[in-house]
């Protein structure tokens, strides 16, 4: 049922190998000796060059589905293969870059020394592919003439442009962003996603993205993984296709609150 | 008209301003008025309790002996600072890089929390005689125990998202440690450092006490013997002043170190 999200409007890249594959993944945490079924069944299948949103409500195994993506969490059962490899090499590879929704810049680090910390670490540092310098990152960003300031002088928009930055420095082919704007007043978060758009078309990452605001899905993503909770799953992809357009205004077309209506219905079925 | 200008202008030195930012100056100057006003009225004799003027003719008049004694004194505090506090850091350490350690330390480290510092000097004076030893050690003691319990705990305090980031990066431990337990704790060390400073010099007093003939610790006890009590107060005075001053010289490389503001996300 619309679990695989190889089609719709990633028709166009959809015959390239997959970025990300899970198949049959099940989570499961133990608590207070009770285990739970975190994630169940998930079988996924994201583009290369993609830009996926996941949309859930909060609870649903949203977060741990990226975790499970990145190396950070094992899974109870199922396979997972970030661009033909495991999750772990995949990881040490440096081809996964996170953004989580606090913008975790270490606070004793200028913006500079923060956007620079993945090149410090030496783990896999010979194994990157060719890494940007912290000045072009912070200009891509949009962060020039800020190098020297400390994070608590940021507004909260700058520090994820931060985090942007530094999960980018490595050339990742995958960007792994939970909720990152979900902090966020509505207008910086409305120019925060057209920038991302800008530089994910500039880059050309993957990027999987969480949220549990349904326009910004729907303005970022390709598809839509729309998820349920207890146990999570995945419960349907919908293709969006604006064609080229995803300018600003398309959030104003009837088409835009068409798309949005069918999600809401979605995520609100039992 | 140009005089009026000119002290228009000048910024002039007010009283009530003075007050404004530092109310407990005001506080003090009645506590003092309050004093000094009570022992002359219920003539009271300086060798019981003597009023602050006399206080501070006897301070003046003791500088230099002063100046001789506190040299011991801070010297011993600021060693056992040292020592304690660069252990209970290298300890907690280990502590928190190896749940065995802290299996083997922790409850000794309680133990001498535990251990009356009154009690124990006698048995450092036994143990190392009375040159400046015992009086560092008691002084490194007192620092001990609480650094060393915010320094684990601020090892132990750090951002779980910031962990996570550390752990997608692939590093290392070390690098775990020094780019993120490490500067974490830094709030936490300072906290300890800021309350173990006037500890340090009270653990320096109390070792003189049990076996020393210099210092301030030997001065209170001279000046209690002899009755003398307005050289009692001012040897107090200025240990004080000295305690506190150590805590305005910690709290000063902190403001430089820690521009971030603890428990604030970033
Ligand atoms: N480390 C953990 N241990 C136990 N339960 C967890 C852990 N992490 C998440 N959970 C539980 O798993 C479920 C899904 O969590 P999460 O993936 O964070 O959801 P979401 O990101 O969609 O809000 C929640 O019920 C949460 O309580
Ligand atoms: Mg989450």
């Amino acid at each position: 049922m619309g679990a695989n999200a190889v089609n719709g409007a990633a028709s166009a890249v959809a015959f390239a190998a997959p970025a990300v594959t899970m198949r049959d993944i099940s989570v499961d945490f133990t608590r207070d000796r009770n285990t739970i079924r975190v994630l169940k069944d998930i079988d996924v299948a994201i583009p290369t060059e993609a830009f996926i949103a996941m949309l859930g409500p909060s609870g649903c195994g949203k977060s741990t589905l990226l975790r499970v993506v990145s190396d950070l969490v094992r899974p109870a059962k199922g396979s997972v293969s970030v661009f033909g490899k495991s999750a772990v090499e995949a990881r040490r590879n440096r081809e996964i870059g996170f953004v989580f929704q606090d913008a975790t810049l270490l606070p004793w680090r200028t913006v500079i020394d923060n956007v620079r910390l993945p090149l410090e670490i030496k783990e896999g540092a010979s194994r990157i592919a060719g890494s940007y310098s912290p000045e072009e990152m912070l200009a891509l960003v949009g962060l020039d003439g800020r190098h020297n300031a400390y994070p608590h002088e940021l507004s909260g928009g700058m520090r994820q442009r931060v985090a942007i930055a530094r999960a980018l420095i490595c050339r990742p082919r995958l960007l792994l962003m939970d909720e990152p704007f979900g902090a966020l007043d509505e207008l910086t978060r409305d120019k925060m996603n057209e920038e991302l758009l800008r530089i994910w078309r500039e880059t050309r990452t993957t990027i999987l993205f969480v949220t549990h605001s349904i326009a910004e899905a729907t303005y970022l993503g390709q598809q839509v993984m729309v998820m349920a909770a207890n146990p999570g799953r995945i419960r349907e992809t919908v293709p969006i296709d604006f064609g080229d357009d995803r300018s600003p205004a398309v959030r104003d077309t009837p088409q835009f609150l068409a798309y949005t209506a069918r999600l809401r219905r979605l995520l609100e079925a039992h | 008209m140009v005089a009026d200008t000119m002290q228009s202008i000048a910024p002039r030195f007010k009283w009530s301003s003075v007050f404004l930012s530092y109310p407990a100056l005001l506080t003090l100057i009645v506590i003092v008025a309050v004093w000094e006003g009570a022992i002359r009225f219920f003539h009271v004799p300086d060798y019981i309790a003597p009023a602050p003027s006399v206080v501070a003719l006897e301070l003046v008049r003791q500088l230099p002996n002063l100046a001789v004694n506190v040299v011991p004194t801070l010297l011993e505090a600021l060693g056992g600072f040292a020592i304690g506090n660069l252990s209970a850091v290298l300890i907690a350490v280990a502590m928190v890089r190896s749940p065995f350690v802290e299996k083997c330390f922790y409850p000794i480290a309680v133990f001498i929390q535990s251990v009356p510092m009154l009690a124990i000097a006698p048995i450092l004076v036994l143990l190392f005689g009375t040159g400046y030893t015992p009086k560092v050690t008691v002084a490194a003691l007192i620092c001990f125990f609480p650094t060393l319990v915010n320094m684990v705990r601020g090892l132990k305090a750090i951002n779980p998202q910031a962990f996570e980031l550390m752990r997608v990066l692939s590093a290392s431990n070390s690098e775990i440690f020094f780019k993120l337990r490490l500067p974490s704790s830094l709030p936490f060390l300072f906290a300890a450092l800021k309350v173990t400073a006037p500890s340090a010099m009270i653990g320096a007093i109390v070792g003189e006490w049990i076996g020393s003939r210099y210092g301030l610790g030997a001065m209170i006890l001279e000046a209690t013997y002899n009755f003398r009590a307005p050289m009692l107060y001012a040897t107090i005075f200025v240990a004080t002043s000295i305690a506190m001053a150590l805590f305005g010289i910690v709290g000063l490389v902190e403001r430089r170190i820690i521009r971030w503001r603890v428990g604030d996300v970033y």
